[in-house]
């Protein structure tokens, strides 16, 4: 295993700027997680780590090697393809096997190889088996399978469960973590799911259109995250964004038909917004009910969703919908008038985009 | 259940067509030359087998066989080789003017015969190739490129390539994806292409016509052509002479059947 330097890799296609100086780290055994929505270019990066696209500017190192110009084959990465990419003419062991045959190893170490690799993830009855006769999840560990026996440097996953059903999903997202413990492998995740990003990570960086927008763990990502496109993409629900207004001469927050007292939340410095059109954000599980603490809030239920385990009201304050979260047993009617608080820490405030810091 | 009845009856009589010609030849060639000759048309023959002796023995068909196996084979094994290289870079590399090397095989592959026979005649004899086995190959491997080309390009392009992609991750070069991979799965495309090169270039008469002179060299569809002598018209012998000739490419043909139909109908792998 080794570690991974990424150095303000940019790329083009013709015309078109997919990435923009991009720069991270990945340590030794470290779970790192790229995260972004459609398009934002996070599949492009592990293309360019795995040799499969070349950069237009900026450089790749894995351990102290510089990697950039080498051909896939020479990099000793892993690719997991997001649909899984196995050759579907050779059985399973020949799927497993064909790195280590390519690389002229003894049948003796192939064999041993392959064989600790299937009953890692519980293949070992289907070594006989093409990958037609198999079924998603099945080759969709294969596809690791494929990956673990080369016991590369670095492992690079493409959104390797989104091809899954969601129950499947769920299960398969433990199992990554349980075989990355096991593994201690250094391993570059691609997701656009935010619940995989936060369950699987040690790191995640969050990508919006060619852009980093944010490195951290994934309590700084949830609970600090820098700008609004980062608050509103991790989390679900998502966070409520409120724009607004800072008043002049109270610290107190403005939206449409919505008025909150901010002077908790900003404590002596606030002066230096006065007046200035902020963002402000609430996470759908801050809205508490009964809470006697923080600023209120009142808003109209006008749809309730009843996850079971949890309910998720969807309020009107003045023109303004925000999302709570309540747990399930609390009962809510349409047409209720709820009584929220929010504590003054859990406030989110951004000005131009940008968090603000107390 | 009629209209399943009417189509099954529509089928029969399209194959029966087809059918009609070749049969009536087999037919032919076991008549006695009266029998051929005969008004009104005899069907059920006698049965006599002595135009094959004649075909075979005194006509030398077996040598026209021989050459003909050895031209169409290996315009075959070279067309579709050479194609798929070419058909592999143009399906994979994204160049901008692959589109129109396409269109340009295609318009270079419509060409009439006749109109290109007097230069290649002219190229062959300045090579010094004429009633070769590599000039009348030479010839055959240019009008059939561009057919194997294009079969086989649009097959590649049908394969996902992220499967070459895991291959090349996996460890090889691109040559060596494509021998391990590509070519695997493109088994059908490339059976559906030596088939019908190896027909084409089996039955093509006129550049053979051309090119090869001397008996010893000419293939089946000039040999057959030259049986007729200044008076006589030996029917049966013909009649014989063509059956032997089209017997292999049936067999040949039944024998890929379910490959060829795979090939044709160019499914994308999934797996």
């Amino acid at each position: 295993m080794a570690s991974l330097s990424v150095h303000r890799l940019s790329k083009s296609f013709g015309s078109t700027r997919v990435l923009e100086e991009i720069s991270f780290e990945v340590a030794d055994g470290e779970f790192c997680v790229l995260l972004g929505p459609s398009g934002c270019g996070k599949t492009t990066v592990l293309r360019l780590i795995g040799g499969l696209e070349e950069a237009t500017s900026g450089s790749i190192s894995l351990g102290d090697q510089r990697i950039g110009h080498l051909p896939p084959r020479d990099r000793d990465v892993a690719f997991v393809f997001q649909s899984y990419a196995l050759y579907p003419h050779m059985n399973v062991y020949e799927n497993l096997s064909f790195s280590l045959r390519l690389r002229g190893l003894p049948k003796e170490e192939i064999r041993q190889r392959v064989i600790e690799a299937a009953r890692l993830l519980d293949i070992e009855r289907e070594l006989e088996r093409k990958p037609q006769q198999l079924s998603g999840g099945q080759r969709q560990r294969v596809a690791v399978g494929r990956a673990i026996v080369r016991q590369p440097k670095i492992f690079l996953f493409d959104e390797p469960l989104s091809n899954l059903d969601a129950t499947l999903r769920a299960s398969m997202r433990v199992e990554m973590a349980r075989l990355h413990q096991r593994l201690r492998a250094t391993v570059l995740y691609v997701t656009h799911d935010q619940a995989e990003a936060m369950t699987l990570a040690d790191k995640i960086i969050v990508l919006d259109r060619g852009k980093n927008q944010q490195i951290g763990s994934p309590s700084a990502i949830f609970h600090e995250p820098v700008n609004t496109f980062v608050a509103g993409f991790v989390g679900s629900p998502r966070m409520n964004l409120i724009e607004g207004r800072l008043g002049s001469r109270a610290a107190v927050f403005q939206g449409e038909g919505l008025e909150i007292d901010l002077s908790g939340a900003l404590g002596e410095g606030w002066g230096k917004y006065a007046g200035k059109p902020l963002t402000l954000g609430i996470r759908p599980e801050d809205l508490q009910v009964g809470d006697q603490q923080g600023a209120r809030l009142q808003g109209t239920v006008e749809i309730v969703e009843d996850l079971g385990s949890d309910r998720f009201a969807h309020l009107r304050c003045g023109k303004i919908e925000l999302v709570a979260r309540m747990p399930g047993n609390v009962s809510l009617k349409t047409g209720e008038t709820l009584e929220l608080n929010v504590r003054a820490e859990r406030f989110h405030l951004f000005y131009e985009g940008k968090r603000i810091t107390r | 259940m009629k209209r399943s009845a009417l189509i099954l009856s529509g089928c029969f009589l399209i194959g029966i067509f087809s059918l009609v010609p070749f049969l009536w030849f087999i037919l032919t060639s076991l008549k006695s030359p009266t029998e051929i000759t005969a008004i009104p048309p005899r069907i059920i023959p006698s049965f006599l087998w002595g135009a094959y002796h004649t075909a075979l023995v005194e006509h030398g068909l077996l040598r026209y066989m021989l050459n003909s196996a050895i031209v169409a084979g290996g315009t075959t094994l070279i067309s579709v080789a050479i194609g798929s290289l070419a058909a592999y870079a143009l399906a994979r590399f994204r160049l901008r003017w692959t589109r129109w090397y396409l269109m340009l095989l295609l318009a270079v592959s419509m060409f009439p015969q006749i109109a290109i026979a007097g230069p290649v005649w002219r190229i062959l004899n300045f090579l010094g190739w004429l009633n070769t086995y590599q000039g009348i190959i030479a010839a055959y491997i240019a009008i059939n490129l561009p057919l194997a080309i294009w079969i086989l390009t649009t097959f590649f392009k049908e394969l996902p390539f992220e499967i070459e992609e895991a291959a090349l991750t996996d460890g090889c070069t691109w040559l060596q994806a494509l021998w391990h991979v590509v070519l695997p799965l493109a088994a059908p495309a490339l059976f559906t292409a030596a088939i019908l090169v190896f027909i084409h270039a089996w039955n093509e008469f006129f550049f053979a016509l051309v090119i090869l002179t001397y008996p010893a060299r000419q293939t089946l569809p000039v040999g057959i052509a030259l049986f007729p002598g200044e008076y006589t018209m030996p029917w049966g012998d013909i009649a014989a002479a063509s059956t032997v000739a089209t017997l292999p490419l049936i067999i040949l043909t039944l024998f890929f059947q379910r490959r060829i139909v795979r090939g044709l109908s160019a499914g994308a792998v999934k797996g």
